[in-house]
Parts: C-alpha cells; structure tokens; sequence
C-alpha cells in the first residue's frame, strides 16, 4: 500500500470512464469516456453547467456510483467491480465527502457528527472523541464542539462538515458545491479552509458550477456534455 | 488475532452508538412512537392477563378438586349376569390390596321418612360401614357413629342430619328418639355435622340426610351385593398404582368382560378439567396474539415511513462509509426497541391486570414465568420480524438516489 502512495502515477486514474442511463426505450450516455489522473496533493475543480454530466462524475469518484464501462484506480485499488460492502469500505477509508448542503444529522450535535464516520469505521470511543474534537478545532469550532445544526449558522455547518470529511484522514476530499448554499462572505471563508487544506497537502476535488469558485484550485477541468477538457487555473482569469 | 479482536471491538462500539441514536430517534417522535409502544404493550397485556388468569382459575380449581377427594377414588360396578355386585369378601380382598387404607360401601335408597305425624317421601338415605365414619372422625356432631356391631347385626340405628333434625325434632333432643323408614323403626344414635359429608361419595352420589349400616340398606334394597364402593389409599400419588390393583383384582371377578366396572379418582376428574383449562388458555392466548399480529403491523408501518422521511440520513450515512448490515442493524435495533418497550410494559400491565381479575374472581393469582416469558419472547420476536423488511428497504437505499433529495 505504502508503495502506492509513493507510486504517484497510481494515485488516482480514470481511463474511458463511460456511464449509460436506461431511459425509458432510450440510453442516455451522461459521461463518454472521460479520461483523468490525478496526483497526491493536487487540488482540482471539475467546472460544469447543470446537466453536464458532473454529478455523475462525483458519483463515481465518491464510489456511490460505478461506471458502466472503464477503469477506476483509486490508490492501487480497482474500484470498478467492488460490491455495495466493499464500496462502503473504500468510502469510510479513502473519501471525505462536503456536500453542498453540509447535512449534519439534527439529532446529534457537532462532536458527534464529526464522529460519525469514526463510528462506522469501528473506531474506538476515546480515539473517536480526540480525533473528532481535534479536526472541530482545526476548523475553528473548537468552542461549539456540543451545539446541534439549529444552534450552528450556514458556514459554521459547512464546516463540520469538513471536519466530518476530514476526521478518517481520507485519500481523496471530495466536496459538490461546496459554498452552493452560503453567502460570499462564508463562501470566501470556506474557500480559505480548502486552500489551507490544500497548502496542508490534502488531495481535493472540487465540483461546481461557478467559474469564480471553480478558479480558486490550481486546476480546473471543464465537463461540457459528459466530456473534459483541461485547463491551467490561471487561464481562466478573464 | 489482535485485528480480529479489534474489528469485533469496533463493531461493539458501533452498536453501542447505534442503539443510543435509535433511542434518540423514538424520543424524537415521542407520539408516534407512544402509539405505535401502545400497539404492542395492549396485545401482549391481554396475552399475559388471560393466560395467567385461566391459569389461576385452573390451579385453584384442580387444587380443590385434589382436596376433596384427595387420596379417595370410587369404584363402581354394573357387574355381569352372573355376579352383579361385590360380596363382603370382595371387600376385604380390596381391602388387602397394597396402597389401601380401607373401602366403604354406598348402598344408596330413595325412602319415606316419617316421625311423629310428620311425613317425607324421596328421602336420601345412604347405607355406610364402619370404616367411614372411622376415617371420617368428624362427620358426626352429636350423639355416636355407627359401628362394626351395628353392621354384623344390620342394627335399625341411623345417623341424621340437622335438616332432618329440623323437620322431625323441632325443638327436642332427637338422640333415642324413633324414626320410621319405609314404615319400619329405626333409632337415632347421632346427628350429622352441617356439610360434613363432602367426601367423593357425596359428590359423585350426592348427599344423603340420613345414613345407615350398609347391612341394614342392603336388606331394605332386598339385595346382597355392593355396587358402589369408595376406596381410601394411602397416599394422593398411588392413586394410579391402587387403580391397576383393582384393575388386577376385578377382571377375572368379572370374567374380563367389558364396562362391568369404571373406576374414577378425583386426581384423574382434576386433570380432565385442568387440560380442558390448559386448552382454553391456549385458545384465549392465541386470540389475543392476533392483537400482538396488529400491534407488529403498526411498528412496520411506523418502520415505513421513518425509512422514508430519513431518506437523506442514510444516503448521508452510506456516503460517510456506514455498510448495508450497519443500517439495516440501526433500524432493525429501533422496531426491536420499541416492541421491547411495549413489551415489557404490557407483561407488568398484564401481570397487575391477572392479578386484579383474581382477586375479582377469589382465585389464588400466581404468577407464570412461561406467561411472562412468551410475552417478552413474542414482542422481540414482533420487532425483529416486523422491522426486518423496512430495515432491509433501508440498507438497499441507493445513496445517489438519497442524496439527490438534498
């Protein structure tokens, strides 16, 4: 495993990723044949209009979805061909997902939230609940560690969820629309929290429609109609 | 070894969190869940309370079934052509049998009895030996019992009871007075206690007012043998083995012929009546699981829709990393919390009503672990049941589809 790790090119591939949909009489090809690598460390926004296929394409790199043809290599590990359990393994392990709405459970509070996923990998209580308020401190949270979601504003939310997402220390954050449901203020905030995640060397992905979202990673991939095109973050700036 | 031991450690703690955020959800729907609780406590309330109650109702009943005849049973004969009844020497012969403490004869006779003037015809008087009334030291009030010289001589004395004493000695001392059976005189000797005389003869024959030597009603019957006979044993358990002696004894009497005698203990009359409760507590039992059967639909039903409305948790639970069996466990673990619950407060509900009911009804409540035992097993046995397919629909959720209600 460790050999992978150092084995960059491993890292993260998708080669010919194609995804059919069964409509009615009709096959609907959403992705065709999209092809992407990338390295340990890299930030990366996916940019796309509604309908282009990049929901589709964060399915399938958060391993909620599988291709219907093409191989995924998710760090040495053929994701391709994995069962609902196997899948759920490789979810708790190598992703930390940021929705666009952060969707903290409303029964739990802060702390036990971020210890959700703690829970599930089988974790121990005490290690679950340092690590859990340690990443609630890494965020800014650490003085609200026990409101509930109706205590917590929008950002503040937003943030437990990547405390969330990052307390298993995954391979791969995976963040749809990130800022989708915040004012600019937050939003800038919360773009801030990525990019020191990002200088702190955590690998990210980031999905979204808004182009002066999308350029705050180093590279920005353009889904247009289930197809990439690459660009440098830079040549975005007009 | 060690990563064995921690991923079951880790399933541990995972059930842990899993049991206290189910026990959040049912607080959560506080009234929703009261009902659905409801559903199940009123089936197995009624489960607990009936059976225990029939079951109370019978024990008390057999116990006094055991207690009237305890250690007696009756022998009756109808006999053959030839030998229609059994001799004084049949008798000892009984007598003399293992597990027998003695027998006694009831020569019954429906008679006119009349004293001074006064007159009543249809008088039940029963012919007894001396055996009776010494094993029954306390049937007779005043005056003496009858005695072994009264039933080698066929003695005209009797023993009456009050009633009679009522009817014929208003007012004065009956002890030496004359009483005239069928017109022929007999002297009273003794005055019977007020429902001494129940005993398995009395209840099989019915009570008599007036008793006599069996001699001497034999002779008023014109007959010579004894059809009904009481058989004393020694101890309530070899009631069985006296009854295969007898069995022993009378079949050659009778030449093996067929219904010539029926043998009937109280243990054996007591058992009857106990199957026959035991069945209808099964009966009853089972038509108050049909409540349990309804109860188990409203946690499936309450099972449906949190599976529905929680939608989004469980994309969200799958998208973190939680497995198909850690969902289905979660919701598995709320319907088998919310059954328990109902459970557990309908065995106590059930338990305090039974023990309402019989003290209504003056029978002794006992407590019956099977009762309780088959209320908790049934109302696990509901909520796993029942919550298996809403839970199974939960841990099939495709969490793109759960995540795309965000």
């Amino acid at each position: 495993m460790s050999q992978a790790i150092e084995d960059r090119g491993d890292f993260f591939i998708m080669h010919n990723i194609v995804k059919e949909y069964q409509m009615g009489e009709e096959v609907a090809t959403i992705l065709k044949g999209v092809n992407l690598t990338i390295n340990e460390g890299e930030y990366v926004s996916v940019l796309g209009p509604s309908g282009s296929g990049k929901s589709t394409l964060m399915n399938i790199i958060g391993c909620l979805d599988q291709p219907t043809s093409g191989e995924y290599i998710l760090r040495n590990q053929w994701v391709d061909e994995l069962d609902e359990k196997e899948l759920s393994h490789i979810r708790s392990k190598e992703i930390g997902f940021i929705f666009q709405n952060s969707q903290m459970l409303p029964l739990l509070d802060a702390q036990k939230n971020v210890e959700l996923p703690l829970i599930y990998a089988g974790v121990r209580p005490k290690e679950r609940r340092e690590r859990a308020a340690e990443m609630l401190e890494h965020v800014g949270l650490g003085d609200r560690r026990h409101h509930r979601p109706n205590q917590l504003s929008g950002g503040q939310q937003q943030r437990v969820a990547i405390a969330r997402a990052l307390v298993t220390n995954p391979t791969l954050l995976l963040a749809d629309e990130p800022t989708g449901a915040l004012d600019q203020k937050m939003g800038r905030q919360i773009m801030e929290l990525f990019q020191e995640l990002s200088d702190g060397g955590h690998t990210i992905v980031m999905i979204t429609h808004d182009l002066n979202i999308a350029k705050h990673a180093k590279r920005v991939v353009h889904i247009i109609d289930g197809e990439l095109t690459e660009h440098e973050g830079g040549e975005l700036e007009a | 070894m060690k990563k064995l031991f921690s991923s079951l450690s880790g399933r541990f703690y995972m059930l842990v969190e899993s049991v206290r955020m189910s026990v959040s959800n049912i607080c959560q729907n506080r009234m929703r869940s009261f009902l659905t609780i409801l559903g199940i406590m009123i089936g197995v309330t009624a489960v607990i309370a009936l059976v225990t109650t029939v079951s109370g109702v019978s024990s008390s009943i057999s116990d006094s079934f055991t207690s009237m005849g305890a250690g007696t049973m009756t022998l009756s004969v109808s006999g053959t052509e030839l030998k229609s009844g059994l001799t004084d020497e049949d008798m000892k012969s009984i007598t003399a049998l293992e597990h027998v403490l003695g027998v006694s004869p009831t020569v019954s006779a429906s008679l006119t009895v009349s004293a001074d003037g006064v007159s009543e015809s249809g008088t039940s008087v029963s012919g007894r030996n001396a055996f009776y009334f010494s094993y029954n030291t306390d049937v007779v009030e005043r005056g003496r019992s009858l005695n072994e010289l009264d039933m080698t001589s066929s003695n005209r004395v009797c023993v009456i009871s009050s009633d009679m004493v009522e009817t014929f000695f208003y007012g004065v001392d009956p002890i030496g007075k004359t009483l005239y059976l069928n017109n022929q005189s007999f002297t009273v000797v003794g005055v019977l206690k007020d429902d001494a005389d129940s005993s398995v003869t009395s209840l099989v024959a019915g009570s008599s007012d007036i008793l006599v030597p069996y001699t001497t009603a034999l002779k008023m019957n014109s007959a010579t043998m004894v059809i009904n006979l009481t058989v004393y044993t020694d101890d309530i358990d070899s009631s069985s083995a006296v009854e295969s002696e007898l069995e022993a004894f009378l079949d050659p009497l009778f030449n093996y012929e067929d219904d010539t005698y029926s043998i009937n203990s109280m243990e054996s009359i007591g058992d009857t009546m106990t199957e026959m409760l035991g069945m209808m507590s099964m009966l009853l039992g089972g038509i108050a699981s049909i409540a349990l059967v309804v109860g188990g639909i409203g946690i499936m039903n309450m099972m449906l829709t949190s599976v529905t409305e929680r939608t989004v948790e469980i994309g969200l639970k799958k998208a973190i990393g939680a497995e198909p069996g850690q969902i289905q466990l979660q919701f598995l673990i709320e319907s088998f919390l919310l059954s328990m619950v109902g459970g557990l407060a309908g065995v106590l509900l059930g338990v305090i009503l039974s023990a309402l009911l019989c003290s209504v009804m003056g029978t002794a409540f006992s407590l019956s672990y099977g009762a309780i035992a088959l209320g908790v097993g049934f109302s696990a046995a509901v909520g796993i049941v029942f919550g298996w397919s809403p839970a199974r629909k939960a841990s099939k959720l495709s969490p793109i589809d759960a995540l795309r209600r965000m």
